[in-house]
């Protein structure tokens, strides 16, 4: 029951890491110029390997033989428990940026905690996430500013991005059973203690950018249980395709 | 006074010495250069494009990785070529205008569409072992800005190989359908990667300039030759045969005979009329027109927070 | 045309502490921030350096190679400079 539990919890991290991780490397060859290309597959980069360990830590918490890619590529929609957040759609260029910023300042506050872990893996892996989160939100946040109060026109976008995506940010800090018993074993982190800091990261970064939280802050949630947005299934069927196609063959 | 300057230059270039930006050099030397570093550059750009378009649907998480890391480092390439053309005097900006509207030229082998999972291994083992041939052949060539960025990829380049052959390895290992799949993709790239060395020494114009000032080290059809010896050992290893009825090793010759280039098939894809070119060239305009805005907001706020603003 | 290229930066990385730096090439970049990052993602992949400097291109001062002679030879006959221009004896150590 306890395994299960831990599974749960390490599975859920390790999804939201895959699938923003498949978003940024859709950006591939499509980035306003090419050092940001290579920035944006650097952090996809980043991201996957992190799912990798993640999911291969889950993995071996479920059954015998079990691997990260059987976790990655054979469950369906209703089984991912990633964040709602991680999976909407690329959009232009400042939607990727404001997803970015929303979940690197996120993750920056919620890995700093999960190194105090008591299972020595997870505790492991978030020393290693701190590393990459910290150079991940110099990225994003830097992007914002210069989107925020560079044109009207990447002003407006910017605007636009925030008042779309600011529904999904309220799910980040929502606790469920699972999360509630790993805190209580001292291995989870409290994710509801760590919205003061993200709003204290947000509205310095949004007034240097000269940007504002949106008007209408009405919040959605489900991912954690495994009700997403439409966006999953079609970024599923897209990745998972040849494993669900050629289920016998070896890759 | 020019005389005297070209005399000097020929000498640097006969005694193995590196050219370098402030040197003084022919115009025809320069311009010789700028198209075929910037042509370098514009293909491993475009060249991001056929793998870029599995990297969503690779099979595993490992094969993601290994593809992202590829396609990154092709960009990675671009930008070290892009770089060594700008010592010539000419601006990022203009390359990629001249890429646009079709003044500059690509590799050809990026114009074909990548139809399987087995394409990706196909390029790696296959583009991938044309390019390095071809690339360490320029590691020394005279022009320094070139010679170094081309010492660079070359040590990236290694890794794209294996990455292609081990995923060929394994699906000519696999099941069936999987043999099928590599074996398929190997007949649609063996011809356009042997086409990748340019056309036969004796019809190309580039050539002897080019080997005069040593900018190229060794002939089109002397590479060519070497990336079929290579690379049919390769494919005997893991039970592929080429598409190529006379292939055949000459006892005398040391090397192996092979098939005649359909060179209509060449011309057509370089004049633009592959399968792919369109499309390449649309996906490159767009990304560069939508990130405009991204670009101008950039230098707007560079300007801003100069100005105390 | 020129309002859309983002300036350009030559880039040094130092392979290893204590290590000379060395002109790795060049990236474009509108602000120092940008271009560490971008010169660090493109020229440090491989854990190639611990140390990155950047410099915007127009800040470059370089030395003429016309010049080259007056610039350079002056210093090819003061051979003094080299330490095996004087002998010293075998029987004397750390010197």
């Amino acid at each position: 029951m306890a395994k299960d539990f831990l599974y749960k919890y390490v599975l859920a991290l390790g999804d939201d890491a895959l699938i923003l991780g498949q978003r940024l490397s859709q950006w591939a060859y499509k980035g306003p110029f090419l050092e940001e290309d290579i920035a944006l597959s650097n952090i996809s980069l980043d991201l996957f390997g992190r799912a990798n360990l993640l999911l291969e830590y889950a993995a071996t918490l479920r059954e015998k033989g079990s691997t990260a890619d059987d976790l990655a590529f054979k469950r369906n929609e209703r089984q991912f428990s990633n964040h709602i957040l991680s999976e909407q759609p690329n959009g232009n260029f400042a939607d990727t940026m404001v997803r970015q910023f929303f979940l690197d300042s996120f993750y920056k506050l919620f890995f700093k905690k999960l190194t105090e872990s008591k299972d020595k893996q997870l505790s492991a892996i978030a020393q290693k996430s701190i590393k990459e989160t910290t150079y991940h939100l110099r990225h994003s946040s830097k992007w914002i500013i210069r989107l925020g109060d560079g044109t009207d026109e990447s002003h407006e976008k910017a605007q636009s991005a925030i008042d779309n995506l600011w529904m999904f940010t309220n799910e980040l800090f929502e606790m469920n059973e699972i999360e509630n018993k790993m805190v209580a074993q001292k291995i989870g982190v409290d994710c509801s203690l760590l919205k003061a800091g993200w709003d204290q990261i947000i509205d310095e970064v949004l007034s240097e950018a000269t940007l504002k939280r949106p008007e209408n802050t009405h919040t959605t949630s489900g991912g954690r249980e495994g009700i997403h947005t439409e966006h999953l299934g079609h970024l599923l069927s897209d990745m998972q395709y040849l494993q669900r196609a050629y289920p016998d063959a070896k890759w | 006074m020019i005389v005297k300057k070209e005399k000097l230059f020929l000498d640097k270039i006969d005694a193995g010495l590196k050219i370098e930006p402030k040197d003084w050099m022919p115009d025809k030397y320069r311009n010789h250069l700028i198209r075929q570093i910037s042509q370098h550059a514009h293909s491993e750009v475009i060249g991001m494009q056929p793998e870029g378009n599995w990297i969503s649907r690779a099979p595993s998480l490992r094969a993601k990785m290994v593809l992202i890391a590829k396609v990154q480092d092709e960009a990675g390439h671009g930008l070290y070529l892009y770089s060594a053309t700008e010592t010539l005097g000419i601006t990022r900006d203009e390359l990629i205008q001249q890429l646009q509207t079709g003044k500059a030229k690509y590799s050809n082998i990026f114009n074909y569409p990548t139809l399987t999972w087995a394409d990706i291994g196909a390029i790696g083992w296959l583009v991938d072992g044309a390019a390095i041939v071809n690339q360490q052949s320029l590691r020394r060539t005279s022009y320094g800005p070139y010679s170094r960025a081309m010492i660079r990829i070359c040590k990236e380049e290694s890794f794209h190989q294996r990455q292609g052959y081990e995923i060929m390895s394994k699906m000519a290992n696999g099941t069936p359908e999987q043999q099928e799949m590599a074996q398929d993709a190997l007949n649609r790239w063996w011809w356009p990667s042997l086409m990748m060395f340019g056309p036969h020494d004796s019809d190309s114009a580039h050539t002897s300039n080019a080997m005069k000032w040593k900018i190229k080290r060794h002939t089109n059809d002397e590479l060519r030759q070497l990336f079929v010896d290579r690379t049919v050992k390769h494919a005997d290893v893991i039970g592929l045969s080429i598409p190529d009825p006379d292939l055949k090793w000459n006892k005398k010759r040391k090397h192996y005979d092979f098939g005649e280039i359909d060179w209509d098939e060449f011309w057509e894809v370089i004049n633009g009329n592959g399968f792919c070119n369109k499309e390449r060239m649309k996906n490159h305009v767009n990304a560069h027109e939508e990130g405009q805005w991204v670009r101008a907001a950039a230098l707007a706020y560079v300007r801003k927070t100069k100005n105390g603003g | 045309m020129s309002a859309n290229q983002l300036p350009l930066w030559e880039v040094f990385i130092q392979p290893k502490t204590g290590a000379p730096f060395q002109h790795a090439g060049n990236v474009h970049a509108v602000d120092k921030e940008m271009a560490l990052q971008n010169a660090r993602d493109l020229y440090t992949r491989r854990m190639e350096g611990t140390c990155v400097w950047v410099v915007k291109a127009e800040d470059i001062v370089s030395s003429n190679p016309e010049d080259n002679e007056s610039f350079f030879d002056p210093a090819d006959d003061k051979v003094y400079r080299y330490p095996a221009f004087f002998k010293v004896s075998k029987k004397v150590k750390e010197l």
